[in-house]
């Protein structure tokens, strides 16, 4: 991306032009949320401002207004992520509660004692707690892939930990923690070969790369709508809709109802079997912008410019005295993950804000992954498209800040 | 603007380099672990109380610098504190890092004051604190020898 291109982008985030701590702002907590263009914003208002209705139940026209900008997003996720079918794509609040409803409808209704759950070590809590809530209920175990040095995982331990008891392999697209890419194509086919089900957590994924979920053949794809550009509270599941079609659903109410007697309740039919009560329809419209935006500047461009600023940002971290990288796999996505000597990350934390810059310091919702390292805690710094090299330069002038007010 | 050095003073890395009170205490009779879950620091706090009189304090752990600090300086003042003291201690501490004025003097503690213009970290400088609260109330008969 050259610079004119990217001051132009930049230019969309209103937020990236203000101040901290008298500072320009240099935000670099991307994989925590990122920032929202005004694209995304425009659609929620005019959404409030023009077809403010509830969906699926009104004759009049602002209703039918609201059901279509909401029914569009949903085809703008099924294009996104190249699904079959529109109706494989659930609205969630987000990543958590796409998994959750995986974990409780298809875990509690064919999960036996005995059964297992595989996943990696390095899972968020998000794609850890549910299964083991599940593993809890139906006596299933968890098993776990373990991860290397450089934060990969064993090489043939998935393979040998696979067993015709494995019921369904949980895996990350991206690690929060680590940023490793996971080779999911190549995990999918070696549980398939069990007939286990692959739940894949795109949280980190989707912003960064490209995702085909039918070439990649997985099961069940989840998402959050906020590390997507979009807003907050809104987010998808994708399953199969062989798969869909026979869970039970996973909260009862309104939407998700064909027929109600005291007697006796038949369920609507996929998707909204699964979507119980009025969902967040501004944060539907809004993350079907944020795809637009996406796409219009290319997740292809996207990738090429966040590999670049990690790239940029490796090589200044490497020669930076002091400093260990947490998670050095030749295949990340845009996440900077390390510790520095003397020096604790949330120290790290508040003497970077002090300079204007925004980084994420703690255990990132992936305990297993510290213990691994026998860490507390990390920094990370994680990037998005609106990201310089300026801003890279400014996060390593600020550690040298820290070191110089800790080391002396 | 909150300044950096309000909160960095020169005690606090002195303390967070060589942390009085640090280490092992095999003779305790009163024992907690702290645990922030924000950020995974996690703290061991052991005392020798005798008589309702604090003799010794302990601590172990890894944290951060303010964490690290405030558990050192605060083994220092409670040797010699009763229970009721160091509650009162304790009040006053959270006070001062709350921005309120402490009800009562608190001595060499006043370098964290100014944690108070950091919200995101008084967290940092009470678990301490509240480990002290936990280990005051469970009373453990003999702490084994690690
Ligand atoms: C890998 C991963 N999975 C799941 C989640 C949970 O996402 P959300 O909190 O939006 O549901 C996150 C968010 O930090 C994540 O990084």
């Amino acid at each position: 991306m050259n610079e004119l291109v990217l001051a132009e982008l930049r230019a969309q985030f209103p937020i990236l032009s203000r101040q901290v701590h008298g500072k320009p702002l240099v935000y670099l907590d991307n994989a925590a949320t990122t920032q929202k263009p005004q694209a995304v914003l425009q659609a929620e208002c005019h959404y409030y401002e023009q077809l403010n209705a509830n969906i699926h139940r009104g004759v009049h026209a602002l209703s039918q207004e609201a059901t279509d900008a909401f029914e569009q997003a949903r085809d703008k996720i099924q294009r996104f992520i190249h699904a079959a079918h529109r109706e494989e794509i659930i609205f969630t609040r987000g990543a958590t509660e796409a998994i959750n409803l995986v974990a409780h409808s298809w875990g509690r209704s064919h999960l036996q004692p005995g059964d297992e759950i595989l996943l990696t070590e390095m899972e968020h809590h998000a794609n850890i707690v549910p299964w083991q809530l599940l593993c809890e209920a139906t006596g299933a175990q968890l098993k776990v892939v373990p991860i290397d040095a450089r934060g990969g995982l064993v090489a043939g331990a998935l393979q040998s930990l696979l067993t015709h008891k494995t019921k369904l392999v949980g895996v990350t697209h991206v690690s929060n923690a680590l940023g490793t890419i996971n080779p999911v194509a190549e995990i999918i086919r070696q549980a398939h070969a069990v007939g286990a089900l692959v739940l894949v957590d795109g949280a980190q994924a989707v912003a960064h790369l490209a995702v085909d979920v039918q070439a990649l053949d997985c099961d069940f794809y989840v998402f959050s709508s906020h590390k997507l550009y979009g807003p907050t509270g809104i987010g998808a599941l994708y399953g199969k809709r062989s798969l869909l079609q026979d869970m039970p659903p996973y909260q009862g109410g309104g939407d998700m109802i064909s027929q109600v007697t005291f007697a006796r309740t038949t369920y609507n039919q996929l998707p909204y079997k699964f979507e119980a009560g009025t969902p967040h329809i501004a944060g539907a419209v809004g993350l079907g912008a944020a795809i637009d935006f996406v796409q219009t500047v290319g997740l292809e461009r996207i990738a090429a410019h966040e590999e670049h600023l990690l790239s940029y940002a490796t090589e200044q971290a490497l020669q930076f005295e002091g400093l260990t990288l947490i998670g050095t796999m030749p295949e990340k996505a845009g996440i900077l993950s390390f510790v520095l000597k003397g020096v604790h990350p949330h120290d790290i934390g508040t003497i970077l804000d002090n300079e204007g810059v925004a980084i994420r310091t703690g255990h990132h919702c992936a305990m297993p992954v510290m213990d691994h390292y026998a860490l507390a805690a990390t920094a990370r710094a994680s990037f998005a498209l609106y990201n310089t090299l300026e801003e890279v330069d400014a996060l390593f002038h600020a550690l040298r800040r820290v070191q110089k007010l800790f080391l002396g | 603007m909150s300044d950096l050095r309000d909160l960095y003073q020169e005690v606090i890395f002195d303390h967070n380099r060589h942390p009085h009170n640090f280490g092992p205490m095999p003779h305790a009779n009163r024992q907690a672990d702290g645990f922030n879950p924000l950020c995974g620091d996690r703290l061991t706090l052991r005392l020798l109380v005798e008589n309702g009189v604090i003799q010794e304090a302990r601590f172990e752990g890894a944290g951060c610098a303010i964490s690290t600090a405030s558990a050192s300086l605060m083994t220092d003042a409670l040797k010699g504190k009763t229970e009721a003291e160091a509650n009162q201690l304790f009040t006053g501490f959270h006070q001062m890092v709350m921005g309120e004025p402490p009800a009562i003097d608190l001595g060499k503690l006043a370098v964290l004051a100014g944690v108070q213009e950091f919200p995101a970290r008084v967290k940092c400088a009470t678990l301490a604190w509240h480990t002290l609260t936990a280990a005051l109330k469970n009373e453990t008969t003999a702490v084994s020898t690690e």
